[in-house]
């Protein structure tokens, strides 16, 4: 680098863009605004943000924050560069093919935009731990992942302090700003933590996966995805082409092909048409379309949020942006609301009201299906005499035989009481949730 | 154990590549794409932002249109310049590090101002699928949008300042196929079937049905056979009204078979005809929309030179008129329901059947008419698409930026009805309108400098424009000061967002695929708001 580069001449001209923002106060800025050459100092040089995921808007977000000043940047993403990647994660090459995101995306924004000092986490947002999310001031994400965004959620609420009289402490708030996209539409939303709606208060606005019906698949196949399903549900697991240790693999082109043929003969015999390879793939891998244009204006959405966050320079979305490029290009921006029952981010204590009789499989279904928890596979522990006790886990097979037939019991025989608290894990949140039973004779179907 | 080994070929490198946006706009809006030739006129960050989202997907080819020199100021902001580009021509540079995201892509510098181009060589735009424009002045605006409506070549004008973005569609006539609607119609003739699906309706009875039978029949024909039942009891006619419908829901309810105890059993198939009756039985209909394209004097008064879409929409109306008996090709698309795979596929069949024909009839017309007029052909695999998607056709006529500009009646009290409301994004409008005047007036931005000094002359520009659609002043100076106050600061992140907007406009102009922007889009990052007007 030139020592020219080095000049506070220089870096006054090469951000003079951001500057007139930032150096200038306007009539619709934030109140607390106090326009100041400090503001670019301060995000330049302290302000630390991490990104969350390298892909579509990962890359995008990246870019965004270091053209917008940002240089303490972290960005954390556990996959490597495939093929079909580069039709929109613009800072990867075909040579890149099988490195870390993280890795190739850090090396070619610092090497672009020299001064940027961004670093890389080639790892799982699991294999971070709180102190290494605590030293933020901002967290931003782009994820693909349901239970990631919710997992990272759930990181930031717990990092979230009280002071004595319940009331929250400000300073240990770290913003999170949150974009998604699916083909031609997308969303960005602006959550702070212990604030405003957060990811679990608003589970409702995620679309449920669309599942077929195994009797279907199995007796009454009408479409091409039926005869992928059955094929990858049920005709695997018969033939085990592979050997029974090799477990199908979207990713393995031989595994699509097989299914792709497989379903192709069952669809003839059933005189269904249009099984395809891309439908086969798109199935087997629960694949959602991207493009680049869109991923791009939701990207710069969440970093235009960023600046704001670091800049105060005006006030943030509040706080769910709908974007839809399908139709023309529409937005609609709306306050998503707090739950104040969130099973994240209120700050007292979790109640589940239930009937005394219940089982606990009826708790199980009821952490699954409830619009308030959405777990995925919840492990359900409880203390009793002050000894821990798991009453019912299905992710380690072990466990799950040893306390399959607890679900089928009541709560009162697994010694649970009106006033008891149950330790709920899952793959949904980072830390274990508490919540006390409350016996209530309902008016409901206890036998499900 | 042996692998086996694959018999069918694998995909080819490029599906994969574009994998995630074939699913998009499939491979025949792949192969538009990529025929397709981009002009840019000026590599600003938006510029370059736009580049970047057309190039990735695999556009044919770019152009670069710059005749500007890189500054320090342009590398802060552009992420396709870099340190080593400064002083060198800011379009070649760009063009360079753009053309590195996608091998595929053809491109090309023109080192020349777009207004010389245009004064020497005009030719120069007639090769182009669309020109983008970033930052050109007024005088260009004027005189470039012109001539591109005068060739006909669509046009995108857009800018970004501070906060505020916004683009502008020129284009004279777009006619879109697929327009991929988000909840498209179902076309199931259900009130007039055609001959065949009537015999298949009639051949069955519900009640003769074994039990296993019974549950597996779908939906349809249980709703048909509901209303046959009903229309005996009241005069033929064709349920309307929500008694009507009511009534008909109680006859489903009633086909419901009932255990030894008189307990109906549960039927997935009756209770989805159940749910079906409020939508399925609303009668065929001729869309007044399509009638009008049908009718419109381009399909009406067919010349040596009309594009296919006017073609089809004549051979469209001949079919109306004649074998359609007043209604379009049938859609031949079934929605999944319970029913077993036999009874399901058959209806199916039967629908895609007759959908193969209409098309036929239709796709005969084409060709009596290409045939008649001596001009190129049509695929036949184009009127099927045609035919598909006949129910959902989208036609916009544009309008010329230049006479936008020139805020002559029609505009200038549109303008004025969104101003007296009043809203705020018509006042970024003529914000960013009165900073391009003055820019024009003063060669620089205004608040370029410093931001109060120019307030009051940039509130001179905005009194002109409200004077010349008769509005009276804006009564706080709060966004002209807000305009001063950006001083023509292009904020990457809002060149990101318009960018992104941009290059997906111009797929779907050149896709021919999903609806663009009609035609004006108006983009404030600081409040996150969007409106769309129509000039
Ligand atoms: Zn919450």
């Amino acid at each position: 680098m030139t020592s020219e580069s080095q000049t506070a001449d220089y870096q006054n001209r090469r951000w003079q863009h951001i500057r007139k923002l930032l150096e200038r106060s306007g009539p619709f800025c934030h109140p607390d605004f106090e326009a100041s050459a400090e503001i670019l100092n301060f995000i330049m040089n302290c302000c630390k943000v991490l990104i969350v995921g390298a892909g579509g808007l990962g890359c995008e977000l990246l870019k965004d924050l270091a053209l917008m000043g940002f240089k303490k940047l972290h960005i954390v993403d556990m996959d490597t560069i495939e093929l079909s990647n580069l039709n929109r994660q613009f800072l990867f090459r075909r040579n890149d093919i099988g490195l870390p995101k993280a890795k190739c995306a850090v090396e070619f924004v610092n090497k672009r935009v020299p001064g940027c000092e961004a670093v890389a986490h080639h790892c799982a947002i699991q294999d971070l731990d709180e102190d290494f999310y605590r030293q933020f001031h901002i967290v931003v994400c782009g994820l693909d992942s349901i239970i990631a965004r919710r997992w990272l959620n759930g990181m930031l609420v717990s990092l979230l302090q009280y002071n004595d009289d319940r009331s929250l402490d400000q300073s240990s708030v770290i913003p999170m700003v949150d974009g998604g996209t699916e083909g031609f539409k997308g969303n960005a939303r602006v959550i702070l933590p212990g604030m405003s709606a957060c990811i679990e208060c608003t589970l409702d606005l995620y679309p449920p996966q669309k599942t077929f019906p195994l009797c279907t698949i199995a007796n009454t196949p009408r479409l091409p995805e039926h005869c992928i399903e059955y094929v990858k549900v049920i005709q695997w697991a018969k033939e085990n082409p592979w050997g029974s240790s090799t477990t199908l693999d979207g990713d393995d082109p031989q595994h699509v092909v097989w299914v792709y043929e497989k379903a192709q003969e069952r669809a003839m015999k059933h005189g269904i048409a249009n099984v395809t390879y891309r439908l086969t793939q798109g199935v087997l891998k629960n694949i959602i379309p991207a493009v680049a244009s869109t991923n791009a204006a939701i990207a710069a959405a969440c970093a235009t949020e960023v600046f704001k966050l670091a800049s105060s320079c005006c006030v943030n979305m509040n706080n769910y942006m709908v974007l839809n490029m399908a139709d023309g290009v529409y937005t609609y921006t709306f306050s998503a609301e707090k739950r104040p029952d969130c099973v994240a981010c209120c700050n007292s204590t979790r109640v589940m009201k239930i009937d005394p009789d219940a089982t606990l499989q009826y708790i199980y279904t009821k952490l699954c299906e409830d619009q308030a928890y959405l777990m995925k596979s919840p492990g359900i522990t409880t203390v009793i005499n002050g000894c821990n006790k798991t009453l019912y886990m299905s992710s380690i097979k072990s466990i799950e035989e040893r306390t399959k037939d607890n679900l089928k019991k009541k709560l009162t025989d697994l010694g649970l009481f009106n006033g008891a608290d149950i330790l709920v894990a899952d793959v949904t949140t980072p830390n274990t949730i508490t919540i006390k039973l409350k016996f209530e004779t309902l008016d409901v179907d206890m036998t499900k | 154990m042996a692998s086996p080994s694959p018999k069918s070929p694998e995909q080819s490198e490029k599906n994969k590549q574009y994998d995630r946006q074939l699913r998009l706009w499939g491979d025949h809006g792949q192969s538009a794409l990529e025929s397709g030739h981009i002009c840019l006129i000026n590599a600003t960050a938006l510029g370059t932002e736009i580049l970047k989202s057309i190039v990735l997907p695999g556009i044919g080819a770019i152009t670069i249109v710059d005749d500007c020199t890189v500054s320090d100021e342009d590398i802060g902001s552009n992420f396709f310049l870099e340190m080593s580009s400064k002083g060198l021509n800011r379009g070649s540079e760009a063009l360079r590090l753009v053309l590195e995201l996608n091998p595929a892509v053809q491109g090309h510098a023109v080192q020349e101002p777009p207004d010389q181009i245009l004064d020497e060589n005009p030719d120069f735009f007639k090769s182009f699928s669309l020109v983008i424009a970033t930052t050109i002045s007024e005088k260009v605006t004027q005189s470039l949008s012109q001539h591109l409506w005068d060739i006909n070549v669509p046009f995108i004008l857009c800018q970004s300042v501070g906060f505020l973005g916004s683009l502008r569609i020129q284009i004279r006539e777009h006619a879109v196929t697929e327009t991929h609607p988000d909840n498209e119609q179902t076309d199931l003739r259900l009130d007039e079937p055609f001959m065949s699906l009537l015999e298949h309706l009639e051949s069955i009875d519900i009640d003769a049905l074994d039990l296993k039978d019974h549950g597996h029949i779908p939906w349809i024909i249980i709703l048909y056979k509901a209303v046959q039942k009903w229309k005996i009891n009241n005069n033929n006619k064709w349920p309307v009204t929500r008694n009507d419908k009511e009534d008909i829901k109680n006859i489903i309810r009633d086909f419901i078979r009932k255990d030894e105890n008189g307990i109906p059993i549960n039927e997935e198939n009756f209770e989805e005809a159940i749910r079906a009756v409020n939508t399925a039985l609303m009668p065929t209909f001729l869309p007044k929309n399509i009638s009008k394209l049908m009718y419109n004097s381009a399909a009406t008064n067919l010349t040596k030179d009309s594009s296919s879409f006017w073609i089809m929409c004549s051979a469209l109306r001949a079919f109306v008129e004649a074998e359609g008996k007043g209604k379009l090709p049938v859609k031949g698309i079934l929605p999944d329901m319970t029913a077993s795979t036999e009874h399901y596929v058959k209806l199916q069949n039967i629908y895609k059947m007759q959908a193969a024909n209409d098309a036929e009839i239709v796709y005969r017309k084409v060709r009596q008419i290409v045939t008649q007029l001596h001009c190129d052909s049509i695929s036949e695999a184009d009127v099927k698409l045609f035919c598909r998607h006949a129910h959902d056709l989208y036609l916009v006529k544009g309008s010329c930026v230049a006479t936008e500009l020139q805020l002559g009646n029609s505009v200038a009290s549109y303008i004025a009805t969104y101003l007296e409301e009043p809203d705020v994004m018509m006042v970024h409008y003529i914000m960013l309108r009165a900073a391009g005047m003055f820019r024009s007036e003063h060669c620089r931005a205004p608040g370029d400098w410093e931001p109060e000094g120019d307030i009051a002359k940039l509130k001179t520009c905005v009194n002109k424009l409200l004077g010349d659609i008769s509005c009276s002043p804006f009564p706080k100076d709060d966004h002209i000061h807000e305009m001063c106050r950006y001083g023509g600061a292009e904020i990457h992140s809002v060149s990101a967002f318009l960018g992104g907007c941009v290059a997906h406009e111009a797929i779907k102009i050149i896709t021919k695929q999903y609806k663009p922007v009609n035609n004006t889009f108006i983009y404030d990052g600081a409040s996150t708001n969007t409106a769309t007007f129509e000039f």
